[in-house]
């Protein structure tokens, strides 16, 4: 076990690694099988991979400018998610108070007290009192059309986009005897485990999927896709035992915790698009839609990984 | 010397144009993420009237975004001069950072109100230009189309016209609230048409609205209740 900052520069080199030769495969295929541009799958896989890039760099610069980093980070990240499904929400003006209050208030204050680390107020702040005082400022304009639908899905926004997605950072406050000054690794092993299980599921998917899992609620998800990638993700899970407080065995049950979290994260994301009508949530990360596309099975599985590792080894 | 002050502040000016003009379209971006979807025509050089539904005074800034810089520069939106004349800092938006046309829209004025719209056509200008003439605040998707749009195609019959659809940014800022909430804005073009000489005034004014609620219709991918 090197310091925190040589096992983060040798995971990040890892992904480096990888990314160089996923964009190397990438333009082998496109030059042999769309030489023309042509191939949907082929450029689309092209457009995710240079987001990946994009994302790796992002990561890279919040780790090395630490606490800081990290929470500005997963705030604007919510900020995006929020503005996301707030936008495909069943609100009028009556919620325009309320809106204003959880954009500029609720999400910048939730950020804050995880960055104080006041785990006894950022635990209840949004499933209580958020969930108390927003349904206030909507009744105050005094329109019940649709009223609890509307409060209710305001609600869900919040504890999605901005409370779930907290935990990433609130990861940092833990007190691990014997991981003191390492906590960002804990960040880097949730997020490359959910993440490559995502990239895992569509690898397997593509290339031996037959059985849909749920043809309802996504289209490109197999039976396949999900075995192999929820496997393959817990095996670099294991292997990353080394970042982490865990034994090699207690890595791959937590992979398997959080990878089976992140998937059914997708699906239940996905069916509110489904509802909803849209393919994706937003357009702004190139190749898979929007920031809620891609954060789904983070922050699904966030929240469980603290509450698991804090109960456990702290 | 007064030529060369002239000259300065001349120059002070347009860089204070330029930059508040970069400033606007980023609070925009941040704003709304907005993105311009080109359905139905290709962001190209052409002479055009891009007429739009207005719910919000941030309409002509979020098509102005999302023209491409080449089309921006020589694309001006129309406005009403009665807004736009009010405070100094209003008519810097307005005259200097975009360029706008302004028109009187106070009634029973012996002058013709788009006489300075038809000039702008004529210096190859395009516009951004609103037909319903005022600010949507009702719950239909549109109001009735004044017979500005008309007139501009029947003098000036060359000039293409594109529907624009608007959506979402009436969410962002409804009529008499302070502060503007995030949500994501789309803008859409539609399908260019030009003006078919001998045309009613009626039928023509019907045909222009028709095809922007059609194009509302294919954008609104949710119905908002």
């Amino acid at each position: 076990m090197g310091s925190a900052s040589n096992d983060l520069a040798l995971v990040f080199g890892g992904v480096f690694l990888v990314l160089v030769f996923a964009s190397a495969l990438s333009a082998f295929l496109r030059h042999r099988y769309s030489p023309d541009g042509r191939n949907v799958v082929l450029e689309n896989l092209d457009a995710r991979i240079m987001s990946w890039w994009a994302i790796v760099l992002l990561l890279a610069f919040a780790f090395i400018w630490g606490k800081t980093g990290v929470i500005v980070l997963f705030g604007l990240c919510s900020f995006a998610a929020l503005r996301e499904f707030v936008t495909l929400t069943t609100t009028n003006q009556a919620d325009h108070w309320a809106l204003a209050a959880s954009f500029f208030v609720v999400l910048p204050l939730q950020y804050t007290l995880v960055w104080h680390e006041w785990y006894g107020l950022y635990s209840i702040f949004i499933p209580v009192y958020a969930f108390l005082f927003i349904p206030i400022f909507s009744v105050l304009r005094g329109d019940t059309r649709q009223y609890l639908v509307r409060i209710a899905e305001t609600q869900w926004g919040l504890m999605i986009c901005v409370f779930c997605a907290s935990h990433v950072p609130a990861l940092l406050s833990l007190d691990i005897p014997g991981y003191e000054g390492r906590n960002v690794l804990l960040i880097a092993f949730l997020v490359i485990v959910v993440q490559s299980s995502d990239v895992f599921q569509y690898v397997w998917g593509k290339l031996l999927g037959k059985h849909k899992l749920a043809p309802s609620l996504s289209p490109s998800k197999t039976v396949e896709g999900a075995i192999g990638g929820l496997l393959s993700a817990s095996l670099l899970g294991a292997s990353l035992f080394w970042i982490t407080p865990f034994s090699p065995w207690q890595a791959a049950l937590m992979s398997l915790l959080i990878t089976h979290m992140g998937m059914f994260g997708g699906l239940v994301l996905s069916a509110i698009k489904r509802d909803r009508g849209v393919k994706d949530w937003g357009h702004l990360i190139a190749g898979h839609g929007g920031f809620i596309d891609r954060l789904d099975s983070v922050v699904f599985s966030a929240p469980v990984f603290f509450h698991v590792v804090r109960y456990s080894w702290t | 010397m007064n030529g060369f002050g002239g000259w300065a502040k001349t120059w002070i000016v347009r860089f204070a144009a330029h930059t508040t003009a970069g400033l606007i379209a980023l609070f925009a971006r941040l704003l709304t993420a907005v993105r311009g979807i080109w359905q139905g025509a290709d962001p190209l050089e052409v002479q055009r009237i891009y007429y739009a539904n207005h719910a919000s005074h941030g309409d002509s800034v979020l098509i102005w975004t999302v023209l491409p810089p080449r089309i921006r520069r020589n694309t001006r939106p129309v406005a009403g001069s009665d807004y736009w004349e009010r405070g100094r800092l209003r008519q810097f938006i307005g005259r200097c950072v975009f360029n706008s046309v302004l028109v009187d829209r106070g009634k029973g004025g012996k002058v013709d109100p788009l006489a300075p719209v038809r000039q702008a056509l004529d210096s190859g200008d395009s516009l951004i230009f609103f037909p319903e003439g005022t600010r949507n605040t009702t719950d239909a998707p549109l109001l009735p189309f004044k017979s500005g749009l008309f007139h501009l195609a029947r003098t000036r019959p060359s000039v293409e016209l594109v529907p624009v659809w608007i959506e979402n940014l009436n969410r962002v800022m409804p009529k008499g609230e302070v502060v503007p909430i995030p949500l994501i804005c789309t803008v859409t073009f539609g399908t260019p048409f030009t003006y078919q000489p001998g045309s009613d005034k009626k039928a023509f004014l019907q045909r222009a609205s028709d095809a922007l609620l059609a194009l509302s219709a294919g954008v609104r991918e949710v119905d908002h209740g």
